[in-house]
Formats: C-alpha cells, sequence, structure tokens
C-alpha cells in the first residue's frame, strides 16, 4: 500500500542522509544512530513519560530507577560488551512472537536486520549514551578538513564539501549568471529580475558583481515582504478569528510590523522578545505593543456558544504551542493531555508554560465584530488630530448641553445642541472605524492560577503550578518576584538556549535550499530528523547568536557561499537519490511558493502595485466562495473584489479568511493560517496547472504583456520573441526553443484567423483598430500564457 | 444510455484525446506511469475490501435524532417535566441553555414501523422509509464536541483541532486514483435549503483539506454556479484547439528543459498539465445531466432541476461514483434548530428524504449499491430538553453530544438493521440491561469508531493507516484512544 512502500523507500534514503547505516567497524552514535530506532519503536512505551512506562524499563537515558544498566532480578537489560547478558538484545531478536520487541499488538514495524546490526555493535562497544543533541548549546565547531580548499568561499562551504568529499562527490559548477540572478532575486525578494537588471548583471566583469547584487537585493524593500511571509506562516497571521463565525478581525499593522523589522534587520532576539513580551517593557514602544499581538493571533471563538472557560484554555494552549513550534522547534502541544511520550516533557512542564500566557488581560470570546481587547488605534498625524478636534467639540458639546439643562434652556436651544453632539459622536465613529487597529498584549492587575488539567480537560485541575521552564532545558535561573513573559522571552534568547538558534537558522536554511539541515523544521525533538549536517547547524547557529542574531548578514553569508551558488543540474540519477538535495551536490531545485508564482506574474506583465504596507486587499476570486461557507450574520460573508489597482498588490496583502482562504494560493500549498506551519509542502497538481492557464489575473497578466509586446513595433517578430522568452524565464531561448516558439506562434495565429470571434472576444477590453491586430494580440497572449506555463517559469532553479 | 456504455464513451473520448496530442500523450505515459503505480497497486489495502467508493452526506448543523430516528414513545407523558438530574448527570452543556431550565420535550411527529425489518421510522421521511430495509441507524452514535465548529472538525477529520487531514483526503492518500481524469475527493455544497435560513452554521475549507497531508489529497469543492471546478474554463476566446496548441509548445519546451536538467518533476508537471486538459472535458461530461433518463430525474425529485440543490448533488454524486471517484462528501446545512424546530425540520426533509432514497434505489438497480458506502450523519444530536418557547408543536432542541443517530447504507453493511440504543430520554446510551455506557463493547459507537468501519469497508486498518507528523504516526482514528470496527454491522 502506498504509504508504507513510500515510506519504506525513504527510510532507506534518509538513513544515507543521516548516516544511519553501519559502516564495518565504525563508531556509532547513540545520538545519531541508536536513538532514532528507540524513540520510533521504543519511547511510547519505555521513554521519558512515567505515566505510559511499562516493565520499570525507560531506554531514553542511561540512569536512575527504571534505566537500562540497574540490576536486575537475575538479569541485565543492557550489559555493555555482551551481547548474551543484554535481555534487550534477547527481545528484540528472539523469534518468539510473544516475546519479541516492539509487540505485535503495537503495530510497530519490527527492526529491520539494519537496525538489529546497529544495536549489536552500539552492545558490543559498550553501549554509550549521549545527550540530546538538539538539547546540548550548540558551539562553534573547528574547521573541518577539507582535500580541495579551492572551492570555499563561505565557512559554510567546508562543512559541504568535507560531507560530500566524505560521499565521494563533487559539488556542481557554479550556476550560470542569468540562473544566480534569477535564482537569488526570487529567494530574496519574492519577486524576478527585469531584463534590465539581468543585462547590467551579465555585463557586470567585476569579481564583486555578485556580491553587489545581494547587497541591492537585501537593502530593497521587497526583501521585507519576502521574509515576513514565511514568518506569517509560521505564527499562522490571518485578517478572520477562524472559529464560528470567523469574523474580520484586524492585525495588519501586525504583518506591516514583521515586514519593518526583516528590511530594518531588527536583531532577532529583539524579533523575538518584543512578540513574546512587547508589552512588559517598561515604557513600550509603539512597535513593541504591536509585535506583542503575537500572543493574539490564535483562532478564537466569538460570543455566544462555547463555554468561556473551555475557549480561555483553548486559547492559552494555542498561545503555548505556537511558541512551542515557532522559537523551540517542539511539539509542545503533545503534553496538553500527558507528558510527552518521545521528549523529556512532563505535562507538568507544559502548565507551567501555560501560567505565562494566562494571564492577558482578555475575554476568552470575542465581543462578535468589533475588536478584541485589548487592542491599540493606529492614527495617522491627520487622524490624530481630527480625533482630537472632535474630542474636544465633543466635550465642549457636552458641557454645554448641560449648562442648557441646568439654565432650564429652550427646548429648541437643547434639541439643535443636542443634535451637533450626535452628528460630532457620530463623526467621531466614523473616523475611528478608518483607524487602524491592531490586537495586543497586555498583563492582567491580578494573577490567575494555572493548574495542571487532568487529560487537558478544562474543568479538571489538578495540582497547582508556577511559572516556569521545563527542567529539561536551561534553567531561568532565580527571579525576583513573579516571573513574567519577558523573563521567558530573555530565556528563549539566552545564548545557553540549546533550541532558539538552532530551529532559527534552520529555517532561514530552508527558504534557500527548499528543506532544512533538519528536515522537520517544526520538530527538534526525538522523533525529529537527525540534522543532515549536524556540525553546520551548530556552527551556524552558534554564529548567529555571535553576531548578536544579525539576520542580513546570516542570509548574506548563505548567499554568497559555492554551495548556494552551484548549478542545480544534476543526472537524473543524482535527482533520483538524493530528491530534496540533502547532501548539496549541486544547487537546489523547487516550485516557488504561490505568493511568488502570482507576483512574478504581475510584475512581468508591469501591472504590479508596489504599494506597501495597510489594510488587506481582495484581488478577485471565483464568485460565492465565502458564501458558501459562512454564517450569513459574519462579517466575511460575502466576498467583494476591490476595484482599483488595489487587487495589483504583491499577495503578502491579500485578505486571509482562514475558512476560505485564497484558492489561488491554496492551490499552490499555502496553509490556512489555522495552525503553526514551519514549512509548507510542495505538491504538483492539475488543478494548479488550471490556476496558470485560466486564473483570471494570469490571464490579464499574459494579455497585458501580449499587448506591450504587439506595440512594440520596433522588433521584429524574432526580437519580440526572445524578449518576451527573456522577460518570463531570465534566460535567452536557444536556436531549438526560438524555432518551437516561432512555430507555436505560427500555430497559435492560424487557430485565431481562422476564428477571428475569438480573437475579438478576448481582446474585446482593449483598444485595437483593425482584426489584425486582435489576432495579433490574442496569439501572443497565448504565447505568453505558454511561457507562464512552463516549469522553469514556477520553479526556482 | 446505461453506465458501462458511458463510462466507455467517455473512455474513448479520452483516448481521443490522448491520440489527437502525440506529444501530450506520450508524456503522460512516462510520467504518470512511474508516479502512480505505487498507489494503483490494490494489493497494498489490508483486507479485501467490500466497498470501493463512499459517499458522505453531511447534515451540517446537527438534526435531531429524537425527532427522526431515535424513536421515544413514552416521552408523551414526560411533556415539560424537568429532566431527572441522574439523567442529565453533571453533563456540560452549552452557554446558550446552561443556567435555563431543562423541560422534557417529546417529539410531535409519528414514527411506524416500516419495510420488512419493521424498524420505526419518522413520518418527515416517507421516501426514506421505503428503502429502510438497506439501512442501518446507528442509534448509538456520541463525540467529544458540544459546538458545531470543533463538532464538525472531529466527525469530518477525527480531531476537534483545526489541522488534521480529512477523512477524505486520507482514502485519497492511502487509495490512490482510480480516475486519472477526475480527483480523488470531491465536495458538493448545497448551494441553499428550506430550514433554518437565518441561524446557518459556517462550514471551514478545513473539513475537506488535508492537514499534514501532501496538498494533492485535498478535496475538490464542486461549485454549483460558474465552473464546477475553480479555475476549469478557458476564457473566453480560448478554444479547445488553441488551448491545446499551447500545451503543445509547453511540453516541446518542458521536455527540451527536462532532457537538460534531470529533474523528475518537470515530467509530473507536464502530466498534471495533460490532465488538466483532459478534466476540461471529463468534469463538464461529468456535471453534463442531458444523458440522465427522465425517469432517474423524477426519482431525484423536482428540485434536481436546480443546481446546487441537495438533490442535484446526489445525482451528481451517483454520477462521480460511477466514474471512480473515492469520496464524495455532500453538505447540506441549516439543520441547527434551537427555536422552530418542527417547522425547520419539516422544510429540511423536504430537502434531503427523496434524493437519499434515490440515491440508494439508485445505486441498487446499476449494481452498484453493493460496492459504495453511504453514511448519513450529523456533527452530534440535540438534546431533549426543550429550548427557547415551548408548547406540544413549537419547541427548540440544544446540541447534544453523549447520543445522536447516523446510518449507513450498501458498502457491505447490514440493512434493515438499528445497532445501540438509548435511555428512554434519547439522552445516554445505554447497554443491555439499561445502564448507561460509552463503552464500545456496550455497543456505543465513537467517531472515531465509525472511521475505522469506514475504512475497514475500504479493506484498510485504521491502525495502519498513518502519517509521519510532528514526531508522530497520525492516524484518523487518533493517537490517543484506540478505535474499534463496528463488527456486528458487517454484512
Amino acid at each position: 500500500m502506498k504509504p508504507i512502500l513510500s515510506r519504506s523507500v525513504l527510510s532507506v534514503w534518509m538513513m544515507v542522509v543521516v548516516g544511519l547505516q553501519a559502516k564495518g567497524d565504525e563508531t556509532i552514535s547513540f545520538d545519531r544512530q541508536i536513538r532514532p530506532i528507540f524513540s520510533d519503536r521504543c519511547f511510547e512505551c519505555h521513554g521519558a513519560s512515567e505515566e505510559a512506562r511499562q516493565g520499570e524499563l525507560r531506554l531514553d537515558a542511561p540512569g536512575g530507577r527504571d534505566g537500562p544498566f540497574r540490576g536486575r532480578d537475575g538479569y541485565q537489560v543492557i550489559q555493555p560488551k555482551d551481547l548474551a547478558a543484554s535481555a534487550l538484545w534477547k527481545r528484540l531478536t528472539t523469534t518468539d512472537e510473544s516475546e519479541r520487541m516492539p509487540p505485535v499488538d503495537s503495530h510497530k514495524k519490527p527492526l529491520t536486520d539494519e537496525e538489529h546490526s546497529l544495536i549489536k555493535q552500539w552492545i558490543l562497544q559498550g553501549a554509550e549514551y549521549e545527550d540530546f543533541w538538539a538539547f546540548v548549546p550548540p558551539q562553534r565547531r573547528p574547521d573541518p578538513e577539507v582535500k580541495d580548499d579551492t572551492w570555499l568561499s563561505q565557512r559554510i562551504d567546508r562543512f559541504v564539501l568535507a560531507r560530500l568529499e566524505k560521499e565521494n562527490l563533487k559539488p556542481q559548477p557554479p550556476a550560470d549568471k542569468r540562473t544566480l540572478i534569477r535564482r537569488a532575486s526570487l529567494d530574496l525578494t519574492g519577486l524576478p529580475p527585469t531584463p534590465e537588471e539581468i543585462h547590467r548583471f551579465v555585463d557586470d566583469a567585476s569579481p564583486d558583481a555578485y556580491a553587489n547584487l545581494v547587497e541591492r537585493l537585501i537593502a530593497s524593500p521587497q526583501y521585507g515582504e519576502h521574509m515576513a511571509k514565511y514568518w506569517l506562516d509560521l505564527v499562522r497571521f490571518a485578517d478572520t478569528n477562524g472559529i464560528h463565525h470567523d469574523h474580520y478581525r484586524e492585525m495588519t499593522p501586525y504583518r506591516d510590523w514583521v515586514i519593518q523589522s526583516f528590511n530594518e534587520n531588527l536583531r532577532f532576539d529583539d524579533f523575538i522578545t518584543y512578540q513574546v513580551a512587547g508589552d512588559l517593557y517598561e515604557q513600550p514602544t509603539l512597535d513593541q505593543q504591536i509585535a506583542s499581538g503575537f500572543n493574539r493571533l490564535h483562532l478564537v471563538i466569538d460570543r455566544g456558544t462555547a463555554l468561556p472557560e473551555e475557549s480561555y484554555t483553548r486559547n492559552v494552549v494555542d498561545r503555548v504551542s505556537a511558541v512551542g513550534t515557532a522559537f523551540m522547534g517542539l511539539t509542545l502541544g503533545c503534553a496538553v493531555c500527558h507528558d510527552h511520550k518521545y521528549d523529556p516533557l512532563t505535562q507538568k512542564d507544559f502548565y507551567q508554560l501555560f501560567a505565562f500566557f494566562n494571564n492577558i488581560d482578555t475575554t476568552p470570546e470575542t465581543p462578535g465584530k468589533s475588536p478584541h481587547p485589548p487592542f491599540i488605534r493606529l492614527p495617522s498625524a491627520e487622524q490624530s488630530d481630527q480625533l482630537k478636534s472632535l474630542e474636544s467639540r465633543i466635550a465642549v458639546a457636552t458641557v454645554e448641553i448641560k449648562q442648557l439643562k441646568e439654565a432650564k434652556s429652550a427646548e429648541s436651544e437643547l434639541k439643535l445642541k443636542e443634535e451637533e453632539l450626535q452628528s460630532l459622536t457620530k463623526s467621531k465613529t466614523d473616523l475611528e472605524s478608518t483607524i487602524p487597529v491592531t490586537l495586543v498584549s497586555k498583563e492582567r492587575a491580578d494573577i490567575q492560577p494555572a493548574y495542571i488539567l487532568k487529560r487537558g480537560v478544562y474543568d479538571q485541575p489538578g495540582e497547582e503550578v508556577s511559572r516556569n521552564t521545563p527542567a529539561f532545558l536551561p534553567s531561568m535561573g532565580d527571579a525576583e518576584g513573579l516571573r513574567t513573559r519577558m523573563d521567558l522571552a530573555r530565556w528563549l534568547t539566552d545564548d545557553k538556549h540549546p533550541l532558539t538558534s538552532r530551529v532559527t537558522v534552520n529555517r532561514f536554511w530552508q527558504q534557500f535550499f527548499g528543506v532544512g539541515l533538519v528536515k522537520t523544521s517544526e520538530d527538534f525533538g526525538a522523533q525529529g530528523e537527525y540534522p543532515s549536517h549536524p556540525d553546520l547547524l551548530d556552527d551556524l547557529a552558534s554564529g548567529f547568536m555571535h553576531s548578536q542574531w544579525d539576520v542580513k548578514s546570516l542570509v548574506r553569508s548563505i548567499v554568497l557561499s559555492q554551495t548556494y551558488q552551484q548549478s542545480s543540474r544534476g543526472s537524473v540519477d543524482a535527482f533520483r537519490t538524493d530528491p530534496d538535495n540533502r547532501l548539496l551536490a549541486r544547487g537546489s531545485r523547487f516550485r516557488l511558493d504561490s505568493e511568488m508564482i502570482r507576483d512574478q506574474a504581475l510584475a512581468m506583465s508591469g501591472l504590479l502595485n508596489a504599494t506597501m504596507f495597510g489594510k488587506s486587499v481582495k484581488p478577485p476570486q471565483p464568485p460565492n466562495l465565502w458564501k458558501s461557507v459562512s454564517m450569513v450574520s459574519s462579517s466575511t460573508y460575502s466576498f467583494e473584489a476591490d476595484t482599483d489597482d488595489k487587487i495589483y498588490r504583491r499577495s503578502i496583502y491579500s485578505f486571509w479568511k482562514r475558512a476560505m482562504p485564497p484558492p489561488q494560493m491554496t492551490i499552490f500549498d499555502a496553509p490556512t493560517r489555522e495552525s503553526c506551519i514551519a514549512r509548507r509542502e510542495r505538491t504538483n497538481t492539475p488543478v494548479q496547472a488550471l490556476v496558470l492557464m485560466n486564473e483570471s489575473q494570469f490571464f490579464l497578466a499574459a494579455q497585458q504583456f501580449a499587448h506591450q509586446l504587439v506595440a512594440k513595433k520596433e522588433l521584429s517578430e524574432e526580437e519580440r520573441l526572445i524578449f518576451a522568452y527573456e522577460s518570463v524565464t531570465s534566460h535567452l531561448p536557444d536556436s531549438t526553443e526560438l524555432a518551437s516558439l516561432r512555430s507555436g506562434l505560427e500555430g497559435l495565429k492560424e487557430i485565431y484567423q481562422e476564428d477571428i470571434a475569438a480573437a475579438n472576444t478576448m481582446t474585446t477590453d482593449i483598444e485595437l483598430t483593425s482584426d489584425q491586430a486582435r489576432i495579433e494580440v490574442a496569439s501572443y497572449t497565448m504565447l505568453v500564457n505558454s511561457l507562464f506555463n512552463l516549469d522553469v517559469t514556477k520553479t526556482r532553479e | 444510455m446505461n453506465p458501462i456504455e458511458q463510462f466507455q464513451t467517455v473512455q474513448s473520448r479520452r483516448q481521443f484525446l490522448n491520440r489527437t496530442s502525440v506529444g501530450l500523450g506520450a508524456a503522460v505515459l512516462g510520467s504518470l506511469a512511474a508516479k502512480q503505480s505505487a498507489a494503483d497497486e490494490s494489493s497494498g489495502q489490508h483486507f479485501a475490501p467490500k466497498a470501493k467508493r463512499v459517499i458522505f452526506l453531511f447534515m451540517a448543523g446537527a438534526p435531531s435524532q429524537l425527532d427522526l430516528y431515535d424513536y421515544k414513545p413514552r416521552l408523551v407523558e414526560k411533556f415539560k417535566e424537568p429532566l431527572p438530574p441522574e439523567v442529565r448527570d453533571g453533563q456540560r452543556v452549552t452557554a446558550m441553555t446552561k443556567n435555563a431550565t431543562h423541560l422534557v420535550q417529546p417529539s410531535m411527529f409519528k414514527f411506524s414501523p416500516q419495510g420488512k425489518c419493521g424498524l420505526h421510522m419518522c413520518e418527515l421521511l416517507p421516501q426514506l422509509s421505503t428503502v429502510v430495509d438497506d439501512l442501518c441507524l446507528i442509534k448509538s452514535m456520541h463525540t467529544d464536541a458540544i459546538n458545531h465548529d470543533p463538532g464538525k472538525t472531529l466527525i469530518c477529520t477525527g480531531s476537534q483541532i483545526p489541522g488534521k487531514p480529512s477523512l477524505g483526503a486520507w482514502l485519497s492518500y492511502g487509495l490512490g486514483t482510480l480516475n486519472k481524469d477526475l480527483p480523488d475527493f470531491i465536495v458538493l455544497n448545497s448551494a441553499f435549503w428550506s430550514g433554518d435560513q437565518v441561524n446557518v452554521q459556517a462550514l471551514y475549507s478545513r473539513l475537506w483539506g488535508t492537514g499534514f497531508l501532501p496538498s494533492k489529497h485535498q478535496g475538490v469543492s464542486f461549485q454549483s454556479s460558474g465552473d464546477p471546478v475553480l479555475f476549469l474554463s478557458n476564457p473566453a476566446g480560448v478554444s479547445r484547439a488553441s488551448r491545446h496548441k499551447m500545451l503543445d509548445l509547453v511540453t516541446q519546451l518542458n521536455q527540451k528543459h527536462a532532457a537538460e536538467i534531470g529533474d523528475p518533476e518537470i515530467q509530473t508537471t507536464i502530466a498534471q498539465q495533460e490532465m488538466a486538459f483532459r478534466m476540461q472535458a471529463s468534469v463538464p461530461e461529468l456535471t453534463d445531466l442531458t444523458s440522465e433518463s427522465e425517469q432517474t430525474l423524477e426519482m431525484y425529485g423536482p428540485e434536481v432541476r436546480k443546481s446546487g440543490s441537495f438533490a442535484r448533488n446526489c445525482l451528481l454524486a451517483r454520477r462521480m461514483a460511477e466514474r471512480g471517484v473515492r469520496f464524495i462528501q455532500v453538505y447540506h446545512r441549516g439543520w441547527d434548530h434551537h427555536t422552530g424546530l418542527p417547522d425547520k425540520l419539516r422544510r429540511q426533509c423536504y430537502d434531503i428524504d427523496q434524493p437519499c432514497a434515490a440515491l440508494i434505489k439508485d445505486l441498487k438497480q446499476r449494481g452498484m449499491l453493493q460496492d459504495t458506502l453511504i453514511v448519513c450523519s450529523g456533527e452530534f444530536g440535540r438534546t431533549v430538553y426543550c429550548q427557547g418557547q415551548q408548547t406540544e408543536t413549537v419547541y427548540g432542541r440544544d446540541h447534544h453530544s453523549r447520543c445522536f443517530t447516523s446510518w449507513m447504507a450498501g458498502g457491505g453493511i447490514k440493512g434493515g438493521i438499528e445497532h445501540g440504543q438509548t435511555d428512554e430520554y434519547s439522552y445516554n446510551i445505554v447497554d443491555k440491561d439499561g445502564q448507561k455506557t460509552t463503552r464500545f463493547e456496550d455497543d456505543a459507537v465513537h467517531i472515531r469508531d465509525l472511521n475505522a468501519t469506514i475504512l475497514r469497508q475500504l479493506g484498510i486498518d485504521h491502525r495502519r493507516l498513518t502519517f509521519r507528523f510532528q514526531g508522530l504516526d497520525q492516524k484518523l482514528t487518533g493517537v490517543e484512544e484506540e478505535a474499534h470496527v463496528i463488527k456486528k454491522i458487517l454484512g
């Protein structure tokens, strides 16, 4: 059956990548080779969770009462260097099904021969345990030895090359300049290079040409917009509440703050601290308050049907889980109901973290369509002035009314004043509705107690717990008084914290190579995957902290590396054996994300509106999608597309209704933003082909492009074809490609020559004077539509 | 035209398309064969399947089991009596009736024995009553959620927490595809309904989403107006010939690039573009009802002539089943009857009664009921106590998670039977001695048991259909509690 089949094929390859296969008498690493086996097959019953533990045996740690080395009644679970005396070995290898581990009714896969032999060697070599790699602080690593040191340009390259040399592989030569500028532009800004930019780069023979290009891209405002997208996935940013009515909620200032932070290269430790605890600075800046909206990004139900106590618990659990995924790469949510079965995280640990986040001064459910306190208004200077003036006029009018009443003035005079007050109040409400609002964090004055919830059920409190961090991670130290979210943020960004820096650099790596050094970028626990290049990951993480969490400098070191600049060509075999390019023996090649695919079509056709920031916008989408899922009384029941050039803004500004996100985005694997997503899937489906062929904005982009192309009277047909091909793919067509384009265009022209009505229909919105011109534009439209549908166009090579 | 002929027509049309597009066709053979062979091996299933496909009729909003299936004649004597506290037994209730009095409300509708089996059916379901011998009523369903959003998320994805793959996505992932021209999992949302128009609960695309499974397994939602599949139609002025020419060019250039770059993913792109092109023909053929006989249309009732009706969607579901779509989910909304239940329920039943019965009869006459599993359910049940105004004929009911009724038909499930029972208030599931229970051994059926049973009928062991995510072998039936196949109802 498919899942099982693909899994087995995959796991063989995974063993190669993370070095799980045994090689003769090499020293077996518990961390890399044994723990994954134990974790997968044994930890559920013989792991950190005391609750779930069977037979008083744990295999995740060597010591303690239940450890594997304690002498038991006449036997040892593991006797180092002695297979026959190790009960573990017997239980794993016996042919007696009732004795063999893992038990048949656990439905866990029996161990393979390969796995048996690893365990055998490990026991024979002395059965040494190691501390779990991800829970030990990362350190700068010594320079790995390499044979060929001519290839190196960044520290990264040394680690990559050392691994390649070990596998007897050679890196690919650098990509050609056209590929390189397209790759760097897409990776750093999410937009393709223009033909002029390509020419300038190709013609720049200076040795710094590439470095200068990278500097220009990193400094462009589009860099922040692009980087922000990944962060918004991770924190599940959206424009609606996501549950029940799925009402609109305004948090776009948070989105804009993320964009700005990347552009201004805000230190990443501050970036984290502002979000977790920005409201707790002594005098928080506006930015710090906006950033603290991070704790408000969870799904939230509106008042009326659910039980507020239950909603309260759900909200806090969601906040804690987000902190786990976004900063620590841990599946904290697993410990809501019981001790984590794979990682040394207890249920108590979870609720100690819960205690940091249960005290935000908000109701568990939203009041409905109005903003859910606490929130702040962010008026422009002009709006501020208007507001002040209205407020003072309201105050004056109120006093005047009071005076009139006291003086028992004429009814008519009083009525007039009251009408004035009414109209002023209305103006104020109207003005306020145009002022951006964003939800923020704010602590309650009193402290709400936190309890371990039995089985995670909101109304089953057990032991009361206080704010603290998990015992298996570095201690927070003794704080004076009550620990706060600020202390937690400082703890997360402390350079002794083993996870935050690793998880962060791994996600940036993933962005530039398609897959992280740790593939499971959302899970750095025992069930996550061992890194493909553990030393490189640690070196990058420690370097990142050392650089004072300088993101641009990290990004620079990645994109300036030889590793990054390699050509992504390879033999079919190379792609088959290493489809995800884990060994980095070539440049990575992967499909662009939904936003980039749309944005580049808009950019190439000149439609793109580069306006930054502000309320989310609604590009057109097929009718009735919202209605088909919404409650009639929802504020997002009916969708009305914007009508002006807002519809050509970059996709990061598109309105995100969680119950029905824009289909152009989700069809290309954009997540719904209901939960924290650290990496997107990349699928290849027929419905994606339909979007690229038929979706109205994609088609309009092709048409615009074609119209401009046909208007370039100074160009010959061949020159037009070359221009079109170059604009879309960044490459020049070779003679074969040019011949294909020419005959394709001929064929299309023949079709429209015979079907002038179709040409007329297609070009009806364009001012053209003759049938011939319409045939021309229609044919070129289909030609550009073809180019938009090329694999190379939707791929970053 | 009979379905076999129809199928052959579709087949030959497809072959025609392939023949006329030599360049494209060759590419498809290469890449599809490589990519999909794993999915096509039915030998991978854990058991011999009883069913090949599922049609899930989802009554969103939660219909009242008390007024439709769970016949409680003695309640009439208890009208307006308080619900005994030992029956409620600390049950949490929604915020809406948390502080209200809980007075018993009998159903105002008549029930009578129907069919050979003699099961009691409600007068609101006269047509469905004629096929009662094919129905298996599970009266002992229970769930963990008491509100719509988590309730629907639970029954559609196996978990209350958003982000898990839906049942259809799991099936697409586990079973692969039967028809390369159509999606494996199709969702049909009814565009209108006759009952409640104001208090209509939302749906969410997550209900047919893929969660952590690759997105190609997600349900494709068919639209009742415009393109049935989003972005299916060519833009104005693009003929099939023009699209064909354009794709020829694309394929030529893609093939050349594939040869230079080496990445087999390019072949997948080519294959998917070819499938998109074929879908542009196969989907309109699927939704075009002109080949349906007048007799068939009449069977589904007058509403079948309206696009977007539940009746139309049932007929479309049958056409999809014929064409090898694995999982078809038909949503009908408007079942959340907190007040004015009798009137709204009557109108809702008008929408669904005849089409549900017709779907069963239609599949049967085509010899397809035996391998098509039909499931009909809401997300939970409704309370025996009244919410809002209370007279014999005017009343409402709140959400109830402890028991509700779902039914199944076809696909190797025994017909004319009921499974499980509830107390005299239809408040708690009880065992054969009348003791309150939620144990599977006492015939209580949790949603995960229902899911395990559906998988079983398709030849899948729910414990072995897994996907590694966040360090766990995730399952439709969850990683915490054990799920059970309801063996007693298997034929």
